[in-house]
């Protein structure tokens, strides 16, 4: 049992002349187990807060915490963090020139680990994965995310955390640029690893479609840089139909 | 977010004020070419070719001077290591081959030429395919001490070799390399910089390639205070390939210059030019000058030349340039590119998040912005000996806070 506890998060980033302010005090709580649905208007500050989380050097947290099982995470590096089972799927995963996948995901699973995978075993559950997502075997060969589309991108994302394995996934639009079937195939994975792990999950996106597949626990409105209203799923039909006015207005 | 963020190419405000320091453009067809070392001044750093060039640094290596062996103590051994297929041994100033392909082009190439009174012809067979490298080390006994040399290497046709000079140890040393591709050979030259921090290196290697022949030319820097290294090719007729590789790796102190002239001559021949290089520490510094001429009469030729480097701390200077002069338009194609990036902080970011530490991020990244050039090597000794070597350079600085 795992449980990220984030408390009046206050996060600014560096812009050419200031730094300007856009996380204003996020309050929430995730366990092992739970899904957590954030959705809020572009610009609400959803990307910052799951960099932030991850350590991006960007982001300056100016107050607030965030603990993992009591561990403060704020203080510990992007690796150590990553290490101590926290895991994003970025909104836009980075290329590494030069760099295989296979290469990329033994030495990550190294990192994580503390030691090198066995390597029948790992060779085996890289294929297993990998035809799960229905990715092309031939991507292990090539350059970390070089070329990918933005759908393949994602799958290669959650590729890397059913091989990581952390207590704690923040997903930031893994489903945004997904066609139908990648989609399903996506959310498929992200329940795999729940049902085997007992992951909790951080899921921000913008559409009500991929909780049809990944059921969420809790929805939470995200605006202005602050959780505005959370609920059940049922929110997250009302958001679709009425959209963000309601909590916009009010937020002024 | 890709590693290598387009930088403009280093400018040097002395020629973009003009005046004095400028050196009117000229074609590169039209540089002094000459044995007479008093052809060539005595650079001061104000020519166009030599102005990236610390040549201050150089007086010992442009004095005329003969080489500085002493009884039973050379300026620098020279070990041969060749198969009976290879004949070894020396030429004379005028004998030929000696002098037929390589013609001085500068006081440094002009230095060595005529303080060689012997130098070591290299003579494989016609038709010989050589099932092991020939190897020629170079082992400098001193920083500071004159050491001059000359190696014609001759391939006879249809022969193939691949052939590695190792430079070890400090001298000041001016090196020529003169290669004759015959026609159909397939030959492979490597020229290992790995000298201690004191020697001082001018070298001039030029190629003629033979009708329909292959010709690469790998240089690898590493070590070393100052290395200049000329790597030229012209072809003999047509259908000649030649692919002119460099990887170098510089630290604080080194400067380390990589000229390639691309002589298009002859028509339907190809050349294939790429240089990268990493930089690291204060006042570390590379200039790559990439310089392809396609004459007129180079119908259907196809060049490219392409040359990254990867800044990965501040203080450190790339400079690059990539010069074409056309005068054909019935070319297959002409490209260049050339780019100088810091370290992606991004990339970093990506790879730590996933638990990676720094320093084995940083490996990875500087490994993965070789490893295009290091797949176009393809001789595995020289690939280990490179890699063991970077990744030497790397553990040197890890720790310290990357560029910003
Ligand atoms: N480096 C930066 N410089 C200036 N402003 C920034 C920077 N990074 C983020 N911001 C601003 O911070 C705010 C929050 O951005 P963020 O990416 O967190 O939004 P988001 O909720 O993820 O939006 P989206 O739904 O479009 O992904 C935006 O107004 C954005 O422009
Ligand atoms: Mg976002």
């Amino acid at each position: 049992m795992t449980t990220l506890e984030i408390k009046n998060l206050q996060v600014s980033v560096e812009t050419e002349d200031s730094a300007k302010e856009i996380l204003k005090g996020v309050d929430l709580t995730i366990n092992s187990g739970e899904t957590h649905a954030i959705m809020g208007p572009n610009g609400s500050g959803k990307s910052t807060l799951a960099y932030a989380i991850a350590g991006h050097p960007k982001y300056t947290v100016t107050g607030g915490q965030v603990l993992l099982d009591g561990e403060d995470v704020l203080a510990m590096g992007v690796d150590e963090r990553a290490q101590a089972g926290l895991f994003l799927a970025m909104q836009y995963p980075v290329e590494v020139p030069g760099v295989t996948v296979s290469n990329f995901l033994r030495t990550a699973k190294t990192s994580i680990d503390g030691e090198a995978p066995k390597l029948r075993h790992w060779v085996k559950d890289v294929k297993v994965a990998m035809e799960s997502l229905r990715m092309d075997p031939a991507f292990a060969e090539r350059n970390v995310n070089e070329g990918f589309s933005g759908g393949e991108k994602k799958r290669h994302e959650i590729l890397q955390m059913e091989l990581i394995e952390p207590k704690i996934a923040i997903l930031d639009e893994t489903d945004s640029g997904l066609d139908v079937d990648a989609l399903k195939v996506v959310s498929e994975g992200v329940n795999r690893v729940k049902d085997k792990t007992g992951l909790g999950v951080m899921l921000i996106t913008h559409y009500t479609r991929i909780l049809r597949y990944i059921q969420p626990d809790y929805v939470h409105v995200f605006v202005n840089g602050r959780v505005a209203e959370s609920g059940g799923r049922d929110l997250a039909d009302r958001l679709e139909e009425e959209g963000y006015d309601r909590f916009l207005t009010a937020g002024v | 977010m890709s590693l290598l963020v387009d930088d403009k190419t280093h400018q040097d405000p002395q020629a973009q004020i003009g005046g004095d320091h400028r050196i009117p453009d000229q074609s590169r067809a039209a540089r002094t070419r000459s044995f007479d070392v008093d052809a060539f001044g005595v650079p001061t750093g104000r020519e166009e070719e030599w102005r990236f060039t610390p040549v201050d640094r150089l007086a010992g290596l442009f004095s005329d001077t003969a080489t500085d062996d002493r009884a039973g103590d050379a300026a620098a051994e020279f070990a041969v290591r060749a198969s009976e297929e290879v004949s070894v041994a020396t030429l004379a100033p005028g004998q030929a081959p000696r002098g037929t392909v390589l013609v001085p082009e500068d006081r440094g190439a002009a230095v060595a030429s005529a303080n060689t009174p012997e130098a070591l012809h290299l003579a494989i067979a016609a038709d010989a395919e050589l099932a092991q490298p020939v190897r020629v080390d170079v082992a400098g006994r001193g920083a500071g001490r004159r050491s001059n040399a000359h190696v014609v290497l001759e391939a006879g046709a249809h022969s193939k070799a691949l052939v590695i000079l190792d430079h070890t140890g400090a001298a000041d040393h001016t090196g020529n390399l003169e290669v004759l591709v015959g026609d159909g050979a397939d030959v492979t030259v490597v020229s290992l910089q790995r000298w201690d921090d004191e020697a001082l290196h001018l070298a001039q290697h030029e190629a003629l390639v033979g009708r329909d022949a292959k010709y690469k030319h790998i240089a690898v820097s590493i070590g070393g205070g100052i290395v200049r290294m000329n790597s030229n090719v012209r072809y003999a007729g047509p259908g000649g390939d030649a692919t002119l590789l460099g990887v170098y790796f510089a630290d604080a102190g080194q400067h380390l210059e990589h000229r390639s002239f691309v002589d298009h001559n002859a028509p339907r021949c190809t050349s294939l030019v790429t240089y990268k290089g990493a930089l690291q520490g204060d006042t570390a510094r590379t200039v790559w000058v990439g310089d392809v001429l396609i004459r007129a009469e180079a119908e259907g030729i196809d060049t490219y030349e392409l040359n990254r480097n990867l800044v990965l701390t501040d203080g450190a200077r790339a400079d690059s340039v990539p010069n074409l002069e056309i005068e054909t338009g019935d070319i297959a194609g002409a490209g260049h590119a050339s780019s100088t990036g810091r370290f992606d902080d991004e990339q970093l970011f990506y790879l730590m998040s996933r638990g990676i530490t720094e320093d084995e991020a940083r490996r990875l990244v500087v490994r993965g912005f070789f490893a295009d050039i290091v797949a176009k090597i393809g001789v595995p000794e020289v690939v280990e000996t490179l890699m063991t070597a970077i990744e030497e350079e790397l553990s040197l600085t890890m720790g310290r806070t990357p560029a910003a």
